[in-house]
């Protein structure tokens, strides 16, 4: 996010899209619902279900999935032509060559052209773009809903070309707000777990940092960028990777397409998962390591807002589990190569020292903020305040740069075999693949199992009844699950949860990635249903 | 309308409001439409609100054409044809029946009228409430009319000011200043509330006025909208008032027909509608804040204020209140000008007052009286004293939230200082008058059960404390009562006055602290005695009967559920104290007063 | 921003304005007592607590309600004001049953601790008291009115800060009190189970069903009571017991909002998740995973011990010999295949610290970029 959790009740204007937010991040939710409520901010909600959000919108825009750069776009197109733009933002702060073939590309999308692709009527387009442009400050929030596609990027830069062309960037109450899906993706994604990057984003092809680390690691490191989760499953299915090291992760769930990730798992050479549960990934390894639960160790999460909070340890681990720190330490002795610390503290202040946005982050540190106080990264130095909000002054590159992007539809489309788009998400009850949330007697009691939102026309349609089983198939696979017969989908889309083993919407997701992102389209496949 | 120009000898007007028609106003109706069908009489018929004459209701007045009238009190559909006959058809007068006379009006019970002075109520029972033609032809919409097309906002409440109103809903908040307040508050928007949501025990005048001339109370806020800048308003009316409703919504398709509410009214650009908000029977919506918060689509709860209305009020905007009563005395204020107004009533407490007369009091109803007058000229002028002769001992005034004043305050003169100084206030104008068959005790528990019932609940005072306070009464009225109880009602009386959120819990205590200042020997005596001394709390009386006066007629033992009564015909009968549960059905039913309760 | 200047006790402040007289007390460190306010919700004014005296004012008026105005003079306790708290602590303690040995709030409870500033066991007003049924119709939430002191805090929660409105009053006067439309159970209305309405009630009105009948809070319940009756504070009576630290402060393991946790912790057990009131992402709230998510730290089904696969099947093994297989076999397939036939899937859920060894593990030990987490997932 570049603005904080906190800043988005001081917006006068939010558009939300590709984010179930209530459910999925219910607090954000909160203070989305206390801006509405309490701040005469208006929402816009931009969303092919009716979610609940829909009930404190001023606008909802039910586009089709796949079609949010044309939705944008479209918007764009109507700021121009009703000079909503803030062009002194776009003059000083931007790159102006870059916003004239941006103005060059929205002009086709006009309202009318945009309606035909998503569906949304053209005066809500322009009714929106209205609401966003001469809002004071307008925030935009997303969320899985952009960037699972195979036009992720694609979406993500035509968010941020609104937000620029609007002057929503570096001020309270406005900015471009990803939220992550997990809790700590935000931290994963800071210290480097990734392929083609350090801590910090620094990418591993640039020698002068390589150096740095390998200064401070005291090995030489590789060169070239590494594969991205969805292209290891590839590379495993191809037989490049041969052996595999999987830490709390549960791909036989969680990828779009489980049969390739079974096959890709099961064609290694040898398989390490190390985690809480014996997921359905675990059983399928080698070796089995029990690691602890977050409320088992020491350390810091990083929440999406970039606000690094202290992980305290509240309890004992059960039996022989040990925190992944001492295993991959221990791992690594073994390996011959002795880690120079593993003490969670001591390993902040290492990723401190080798990361300029973690710069002033220690435990201490974080142990000694007063209640209600907190650090946004960039946190550069131990005085250093923090960063709430991003881009305040100028951008990263230094002048904002406007990427037109056309629109492009989903990888697969309904047809006449296939006439159902098939979307998926989260519920609010559960967590993603429910390893933990389906071990609470209460949630099982309140959302037992998964089920297949279908519209009432669509049920008549295809003979399949509300609380009975239904087949649903794609060209992945199928899965039999229980129908919901309900109006907040639309004719012609069918809506399932991913959390449940014994119905696994990730059967049927198509593992087609975004080409730059490499995320899979998990929001767009096309699908068939029948009565079991 | 008092003259009768159609060309038809007589006009026949009936008094149809809620209070006529409980007392058989419908079928006295079918019987005049049914007799003059015929075309037999020389006769207009016609319908009008309340006249106020309670008591003898069913009320027709028969107009000649020389502007004369006679008033007829308790017309049942039996007598319709003789009173056609005889008046109608022969010229004369029923004298047995005869409220009062124009050319004699304090002859019979007339003086209940003519020692009134009407400016509210000057329509009610004159002109029929279901025509905008009959209240225009009296000058009505002239005020308004007058206001709009010829003063400016700030003239109009001067005149209110200068008229020296205070409003009528209880507080006696001077309602020049109040719109004042409102004016000046900052916003564009801003609305106007009046308040129909009449809830005291005992207190019926602003149904009367909403019946009988609702144009009137249209017409008040149509002046009230214009020098505050609101183009809004609402009444805000219980929905167990049906016929006020039914003739509000009348008057309003009228206004709307007429151009008088709508967009530009009276040929100006002037914009101002009223929409009626029906309330579901809550006496704490009374309150302003809970009234709001009722038209907000809320529970109806109050809050605390600070913020006032004038500043955050419906919606968070400003907002003005007035009752009905006052927005009725409008037109006439901004017709007949402020001064004429603050000519009538004391020094402080400007121009009329309507009262509802009711309990032990000879003839209940509606008066309107200048304010200075004293209770006794209310009570005994106006109300004729107390029923069957018996003595006064006590008036309850402002309903529930008031309090009860002796015969030693009967010279107090009604004006809102005074009043309150002896212990009670105006309030909306309720006089439930008690007998000295009254006890003070239940009285008090009678009231504070009504606002304990009607408490939001929301405070902790007035939800608990209020019910505690209640259960000593009800101890106190079985015989239970302990020495401490007093003190300890005291004691609770003073933190729930002063710790309560809004008015309803404030006020909740005053009958009981009115009560004991004037009547603590009848707690006393209930206390330490175990005697009601009114004859009247059932624990503690017994009942007999006084073989002196007795004639053994029977009746009592024909209600007696117990069937404790026993006795010869004709003879005296004697009442088995064991199975007596002083349900006191015997008394009230002995044509010879010949039960005796101690 | 304008600031104003009143006098608190005799104590000159400053303060914002538009501040009410409750914040700035407690920005100055007054105490007044209060039931009805939560920071997180608008004032409402109606348990009358923090009534005070303002000198020139009519009537009393509530702190948490009043904006303070420039000059004001303001008593927060006098002889009168402490009278008309006690009468209101006794009022609500006649219609409260008073066995906190029973209840799970002992310790943590407003009235409580109101009726022991005021020295009041029992009150002086006997009377009517509500027999309400106890709720239990829903795995999280159970509601016990008799215990409700009707602050609408719960109300006003459900409807300010989670935006739903299950609950509002019903009936009046005495007979007021909270619930759902026509009593229905909770799941059968919108409810979301946020359970904010479980941390705001300042009884034990409406608790967490989740932990109610695991022997753990049996033996937390005595705790808190002996707590309360020492007169002891929690942590110091824990400190005594060997206890201390068993609240402890962390972040929420499921989305990125990162909310604050307080894990309540006895015998190696969670047995309450609370957030603290003001601090964090949350401000104190949570949502249904947050607050009821946790049975999975103490499942059964947690992995205890290494398992290495012998005859195709996962059988438990000691850590020495799994991680000596784990460092055999990278190590074969680094030297067979090279090190980019080795990949690492890190862990969105681990910490930072986890996830960054884990990526120096993969580039420093094993000799390759081929790590990832399931950011795109």
């Amino acid at each position: 996010m570049t603005n904080t959790m906190d800043d988005i009740e001081e917006a006068k204007a939010i558009l939300v899209i590709g984010s179930n937010t209530t459910e999925c991040h219910p607090i954000i939710g909160l203070r989305i619902k206390k801006a509405v409520m309490q701040n005469d901010c208006k929402l816009i909600v931009a969303e092919p279900r009716h979610i609940r959000l829909c009930y404190y919108a001023d606008r909802w825009l039910q586009l089709k999935p796949g079609t949010d750069v044309a939705l944008i776009n479209s918007m764009m197109n109507v700021i121009i032509e009703e000079g909503l733009v803030d062009e002194a933002f776009v003059n000083e702060r931007c790159d102006c060559d870059r916003f004239d073939e941006l103005k060059e590309l929205v002009k086709e999308y006009t309202p009318e052209m945009a309606s035909e692709i998503t569906g949304v009527p053209a005066d809500d387009i322009r009714e929106a773009a209205r609401t966003f442009a001469n809002a004071e400050c307008a925030a935009i929030i997303y969320a899985m809903g952009i960037t699972q596609h195979t036009t992720g990027t694609d979406n993500v830069m035509t968010l941020a070309n609104l937000a620029m062309m609007t002057g929503n960037i570096g001020k309270p109450g406005a900015g471009v707000n990803p939220l992550r899906g997990q809790n700590n993706v935000q931290g994963a994604c800071d210290v480097g777990a990734l392929p083609n990057v350090f801590t910090g984003y620094r990418p591993v092809t640039d020698a002068e940092v390589r150096a740095k680390f390998e200064e401070a690691w005291g090995v030489k490191l590789p060169e070239e960028p590494g594969l991205t989760a969805t292209e290891m499953m590839t590379a495993a299915i191809e037989g490049k990777i041969k052996a595999m090291y999987i830490v709390g992760e549960n791909p036989m769930l969680s990828d779009a397409n489980i049969k390739h990730a079974e096959k890709a798992l099961k064609n290694l050479d040898f398989l390490v998962v190390q985690d809480i549960f014996l997921t359905e990934t675990a059983e399928l390894a080698d070796v089995v390591l029990p690691s602890t639960s977050f409320a088992e160790k020491e350390g810091t999460f990083s929440a999406t807002d970039r606000r690094v909070q202290r992980v305290r340890k509240a309890l004992e681990a059960p039996g022989e589990a040990r925190t992944d720190s001492e295993i991959v330490a221990d791992l690594s002795k073994l390996m011959g190569y002795e880690m120079a610390c593993v003490e969670p503290a001591a390993v902040m202040d290492e990723i401190a020292s080798l990361t300029p946005q973690y710069g002033g982050y220690s435990h201490a540190r974080l142990d000694a903020l007063p209640d209600g106080e907190s650090l946004h990264w960039p946190c550069p130095d131990a005085e250093h305040p923090g960063t709430p909000i991003l881009h305040t002054q100028f951008f990263t590159r230094g002048k904002g740069w406007f990427a037109p992007v056309p629109y492009q539809a989903p990888a697969e489309l309904p047809d006449a075999e296939y006439p159902l788009t098939l979307t998926t998400g989260r519920v609010l009850w559960q967590y993603h693949t429910g390893t933990m949330t389906r071990k609470s007697e209460g949630i099982n009691e309140i959302d037992p199992h998964g089920k297949v939102w279908i519209s009432p026309d669509d049920a008549e349609k295809y003979g399949v009844e509300h609380g009975k089983s239904a087949v649903v198939t794609t060209r992945r696979g199928d899965i039999d699950i229980e129908a919901m017969v309900t109006e907040r989908v639309p004719n012609g889309l069918i809506f399932i949860p991913f959390h449940y083993a014994e119905a696994a919407a990730n059967m049927l997701t198509n593992d087609v990635v975004d080409p730059v992102s490499r995320v899979p389209e998990f929001k767009v496949s096309a699908a068939k249903v029948k009565a079991r | 309308m008092s003259g009768n120009g159609d060309g038809h000898k007589y006009k026949v007007v009936l008094g149809y409001g809620t209070c006529g028609i409980a007392a058989g106003a419908t079928a006295v109706k079918d019987a005049l439409e049914e007799a003059v069908k015929g075309g037999d009489y020389d006769v207009d018929l016609d319908i009008a609100g309340c006249m106020g004459l309670c008591f003898t209701e069913p009320v027709v007045e028969i107009f000649d054409r020389e502007g004369g009238s006679v008033i007829y009190g308790d017309i049942t559909a039996k007598k319709v044809p003789q009173l056609l006959d005889e008046h109608v058809g022969k010229g004369q007068v029923i004298e047995d029946w005869v409220v009062k006379r124009s050319e004699d009006p304090n002859a019979c019970e007339g003086d209940f009228l003519s020692n009134q002075l009407r400016i509210v109520l000057r329509n009610c029972g004159k002109i029929n409430p279901e025509s905008i033609e009959e209240y225009m032809e009296i000058g009505g919409y002239e005020a308004a009319k007058k206001a709009l097309t010829s003063m400016t906002p700030e003239e109009v409440i001067d005149e209110v000011s200068a008229s020296g109103i205070r409003g009528r809903g209880g507080a006696g908040f001077p309602t020049g200043t109040k719109w004042g307040f409102a004016r000046k508050s900052p916003g564009d928007e801003k609305y106007l509330i009046c308040n129909a949501d009449e809830g005291d025990p005992g207190a019926f005048m602003d149904r009367s006025v909403l019946e009988g001339d609702p144009h009137t109370v249209l017409e008040g806020m149509i002046l009230a909208g214009f020098a505050i800048g609101a183009r809004q308003g609402y009444i805000y009316c219980r929905a167990e008032y049906p016929l006020a409703l039914k003739r509000l919504d009348i008057a309003i398709e009228e206004c709307h027909q007429k151009g008088f509410l709508g967009e530009g009214i009276f040929g100006t650009d002037w914009s101002f509608d009223v929409k009626v908000k029906k309330g579901a029977g809550a006496f704490v919506c009374g309150e302003e804040t809970a009234m709001m918060a009722s038209i907000e689509g809320q529970r109806g709860m109050p809050k605390p204020r600070p913020p006032f209305p004038a500043n955050s009020g419906l919606w968070g905007k400003p907002t003005n209140i007035n009752n009905v009563e006052t927005f009725a005395a409008i037109p006439w204020i901004i017709y007949e000008g402020g001064e004429k107004y603050a000519a009538i009533g004391t020094e402080k407490s400007k121009g009329t007052k309507v009262f509802c007369l009711a309990g032990k009091v000879r003839r209940t109803g509606l008066a309107e009286v200048p304010m200075g007058y004293t209770l006794r000229q209310v009570i005994f002028d106006v109300g004729g004293g107390i029923a069957g002769g018996r003595e006064f001992k006590a008036v309850q005034m402002g309903g529930p939230s008031g309090g009860c004043l002796p015969a030693s305050k009967l010279d107090t003169q009604v004006d809102y200082d005074q009043i309150t100084a002896a212990g009670a206030i105006i309030g909306s104008g309720g006089m439930i008058v008690a007998d000295n068959r009254t006890c003070m005790v239940d009285l008090a528990r009678y009231f504070l059960s009504f606002t304990q019932d009607e408490s939001c609940g929301k405070c902790t005072p007035c939800r608990i404390g209020t019910k505690r306070m209640l259960e000593i009464l009800e101890r106190i009225c079985e015989g239970k009562g302990e020495p401490e109880d007093i003190d300890k009602l005291q004691n609770l009386a003073a933190d729930i006055s002063a710790a309560s959120l809004c008015a309803l819990g404030g006020t909740a205590p005053n009958p009981v602290l009115t009560t004991l200042r004037y009547f603590k020997d009848e707690y006393e005596d209930h206390i330490f005695n175990h005697k009601c001394a009114a004859g009247s709390c059932p624990a503690l009386i017994t009942l007999s009967i006084d073989p002196e006066t007795c004639t053994g007629c029977g009746a009592c033992v024909k209600v007696c559920p117990t069937d404790a009564i026993t006795g010869e015909k004709k003879e005296p009968h004697v009442i088995d104290e064991e199975a007596c549960i002083r349900c006191k059905m015997c008394l009230s039913r002995c044509p010879s007063e010949s039960i005796i309760a101690e | 921003m304008e600031m104003i200047k009143v006098e608190i006790d005799g104590q000159a402040c400053e303060a914002p304005k538009g501040s009410t007289i409750l914040d700035i007390a407690k920005a100055n460190g007054v105490d007044i007592p209060t039931l009805c306010y939560d920071p997180r919700l608008s004032p409402y004014g109606a348990c009358r607590l923090c009534l005070v005296e303002v000198e020139g004012a009519r009537a009393l008026l509530p702190a948490c309600y009043a904006q303070a105005d420039d000059g004001m003079v303001i008593q927060t306790t006098n002889e009168k004001l402490e009278r008309i708290r006690k009468t209101l602590v006794e009022l609500l303690v006649s219609d409260h049953p008073m066995e906190c040995q029973g209840c799970s709030k002992s310790g943590r409870c407003e009235l409580q601790k109101l009726a022991d500033k005021y020295g009041i066991k029992e009150s002086t007003f006997a009377g009517e008291v509500h027999e309400y049924d106890l709720l239990r119709e829903n795995p999280f939430v159970m509601r016990d009115y008799n215990k409700c002191i009707m602050c609408g805090r719960c109300i006003r929660i459900c409807r300010e800060v989670q935006g739903v409105g299950v609950y509002d009053f019903i009936n009046r006067g005495f007979k007021a009190v909270p619930g759902t439309p026509y009593d229905k159970p909770m799941q059968e209305t919108p409810c979301e189970f946020c359970g904010q309405c479980i941390s705001t009630c300042p009884t034990g009105a409406i608790t967490a069903r989740p932990y109610e009948d695991r022997g753990r809070v049996a033996a937390l319940d005595m705790l808190r009571n002996a707590c309360a009756y020492f007169k002891m504070p929690e942590d110091d009576m824990m400190k005594a017991l060997g206890l201390e630290g068993w609240v402890t402060r962390t972040t929420c393991a499921y989305c990125g909002c990162g909310c604050q946790l307080d894990l309540h912790v006895i015998d190696n057990k969670v047995v309450e998740v609370t957030s603290p009131l003001m601090v964090g992402a949350g401000q104190g709230n949570l949502c249904v995973k947050g607050r009821f998510g946790y049975e999975f730290i103490g499942s059964d089904q947690r992995l205890t011990k290494p398992l290495v696969r012998k005859r195709g099947k996962l059988v438990e093994a000691e850590w020495d010999d799994a991680l000596k297989l784990v460092a055999k076999k990278l190590k074969e397939a680094k030297k067979k295949t090279g090190p980019d036939s080795v990949a690492v899937l890190s862990s969105a859920r681990a910490t930072n610290e986890d996830n960054y060894l884990i990526q120096k593990f993969t580039r420093a030990v094993v000799g390759t970029n081929n790590v990832d987490h399931c950011a795109r997932l």
